[in-house]
């Protein structure tokens, strides 16, 4: 089932001097794990402020089109009732945390929705056992590390049951281990909870073999949208801005020494995978 | 020596020890990566180049100024550091001025600072900006211009704190081709970073951190392919080392970075 559909969106910011976005048109379907990409300042945030209603509920700026999101027509839309449907992380998650406890930070939104006490005590728990923070319920918020923080954003998300997230660089305050976890659980809750992800990363060679679309925004346009692997193999990334995984360069490398070699690996398990048919050793 | 740190123990008021006897040394134009977790203690070692932190015990001394007895006015005209998080370099209200303000203080002629605050931001393709906000600009733009800001008044040592976040990959080979330039140019360059893939590339000496220690020091091909000290940084290492990590059965060789040199030695264990 479509969960987005995007036609035709166009947006140009209030003196901005050329569209942020120009004709752009996109169909997501429920449960996709979908990974935007594209050189910076090319239309990827626009992008996710166009699903969750910041375009063009709070940004001044020229919009035409049609966004639909879970069935709303996000223009259309309170951001009050769309924040319901797709919650947002941002790069920074202390943008997005204020309060004194992790616990409070989580409930703060379902207070605002004037939920009962009872319904919001138990999707906190749930929140935070889904984020695996359970621990740090009465933990400043300030004083945990850049992934511990994430994690409760997310949790604060989670808690108000959207079925989409959208994700505009959640990893790029973390260490790559800590990005590595935080794409795990992820794709976990997204699996666990059917969610559908639209994730905004550089870290193309962490967050690809996870998607099961890649978007890729370039100069206010979608260039490609299709499957990760079929990019890397007849696209040039450079060309895109986009960053070319080490382990699908190797892949190509070995495809053009090997006639018979089987496709881009998109992580490191399926090149080895690939090595060993080849050695015939699987 | 362009930079000696003797023993440098740092403490932070909130009680945390971000150094612990730290001691290394860094010779005149040489590219040195600064790596491990968030917290290791890459940001505090930085910080101790230009004098914004001192160490609690132990001494820093850059071209033979002890950091304890110089301010930081001093020490910033030898070293810069760029931010991680570039916005914390902002406060003028134009990209022109910002550029500006550092050269102005350093007694630069209005002339000269205009040469260079031109130069400066046409290197970083930021002139048609020159009377923006800064703070308007892209996250990429930022950091070009923190950038800008630094290399505007040409300090001997230039200090990234990891410069590739947040960058896409044509900024992060632009960012590579301007440090392997600058290196050129003999400037000694310090980058605190964990993006393993792009140290790789850049293939500089590296010095791994670990809870405030220093646990490895050597030459990139040699740390960034030793499997148990990236652990220990909690590191993710290479793709390029991974894999062949996990053909070590079929006698591939995995200390190499170079995806080309991986692909033949994979090659010639097929064509066995």
């Amino acid at each position: 089932m479509k969960i987005i559909e995007v036609r035709d969106l166009s947006f140009t910011y209030a003196g901005g001097a050329k569209p942020a976005l120009s004709h752009v048109s996109l169909d997501v379907e429920e449960g996709e794990f979908v990974l935007v990409v594209g050189p910076s300042g090319g239309g990827k945030s626009t992008l996710c402020r166009c699903l969750n209603g910041l375009i063009p509920h709070f940004y001044d700026g020229e919009y035409s089109g049609k966004v639909v999101v879970d069935g709303l027509e996000v223009d259309r839309t309170p951001t009050y009732v769309l924040s319901q449907h797709v919650g947002m992380v941002f790069q920074n998650p202390q943008n997005q945390l204020f309060s004194l406890s992790v616990e409070s930070d989580v409930a703060f939104p379902l207070e605002n929705l004037g939920l009962p006490r009872e319904e919001i005590r138990e999707r906190v728990d749930e929140a935070l056992s889904i984020m695996n923070i359970e621990h740090l319920r009465d933990r400043s918020p300030f004083e945990l590390s850049g992934g511990q923080q994430q994690r409760v954003a997310i949790a604060s998300i989670l808690a108000m049951r959207p079925r989409i997230i959208v994700m505009d660089e959640p990893t790029s305050c973390l260490d790559p281990l800590s990005a590595v976890n935080l794409f795990n659980s992820i794709d976990e809750i997204r699996r666990k909870l059917g969610l559908t992800i639209i994730l905004v990363e550089h870290r193309v060679d962490l967050a690809a073999a996870r998607a099961s679309k890649l978007v890729v925004v370039s100069d206010g346009q979608i260039v490609y949208a299709g499957k990760p692997r079929d990019f890397f193999e007849r696209h040039n990334p450079h060309a895109y801005g986009v960053a070319f995984p080490r382990v699908a360069k190797l892949s190509l490398m070995m495809q053009r020494m090997h006639n018979d070699w089987d496709g881009v690996s998109l992580s490191p398990e399926e090149f080895v995978d690939e090595v060993r048919k080849h050695v015939g050793r699987f | 020596m362009s930079v000696v740190f003797e023993n440098v123990h740092y403490t932070y008021p909130s009680g945390v020890e971000a150094l612990v006897g730290v001691s290394v040394e860094f010779a005149s134009g040489e590219v040195v990566a600064l790596m491990g977790e968030n917290g290791s203690g890459k940001t505090t070692l930085l910080k101790h180049m230009n004098g914004l932190l001192k160490p609690t015990r132990g001494r820093v001394v850059v071209e033979g100024l002890e950091t304890s007895r110089a301010s930081v006015a001093q020490l910033s005209q030898k070293v810069g550091l760029v931010f991680q998080n570039a916005e914390d370099m902002f406060f003028e209200s134009t990209v022109y001025d910002e550029v500006a303000f550092a050269l102005k203080n350093f007694g630069f002629s209005e002339a000269k600072t205009r040469r260079r605050v031109e130069w400066a931001l046409r290197f970083f393709d930021l002139e048609q900006y020159v009377s923006h906000s800064p703070f308007l600009l892209s996250g990429g733009e930022k950091k070009r211009l923190a950038m800008a800001i630094i290399l505007a008044w040409s300090p001997s040592i230039i200090c990234l704190d990891e410069p590739t976040i947040g960058q896409d990959s044509l900024q992060k080979e632009r960012m590579m081709h301007m440090i392997k330039m600058l290196n050129l140019q003999g400037k000694t360059i310090i980058l605190a970073s964990h993006d393993v893939e792009f140290v790789a590339e850049l293939n500089p000496r590296v010095v791994l951190l670990s809870k405030g220690r220093i646990i490895a020091d050597g030459m990139c091909e040699e740390i960034l392919t030793d499997l148990p000290k990236l652990e220990k940084a909690s590191l993710i290492p290479p793709q390029v080392v991974l894999v062949l990590k996990r053909l070590e059965d079929l006698g591939v060789d995995h200390r190499v970075l170079d995806v080309e040199q991986a692909a033949k030695n994979i090659a010639k264990v097929l064509t066995v």
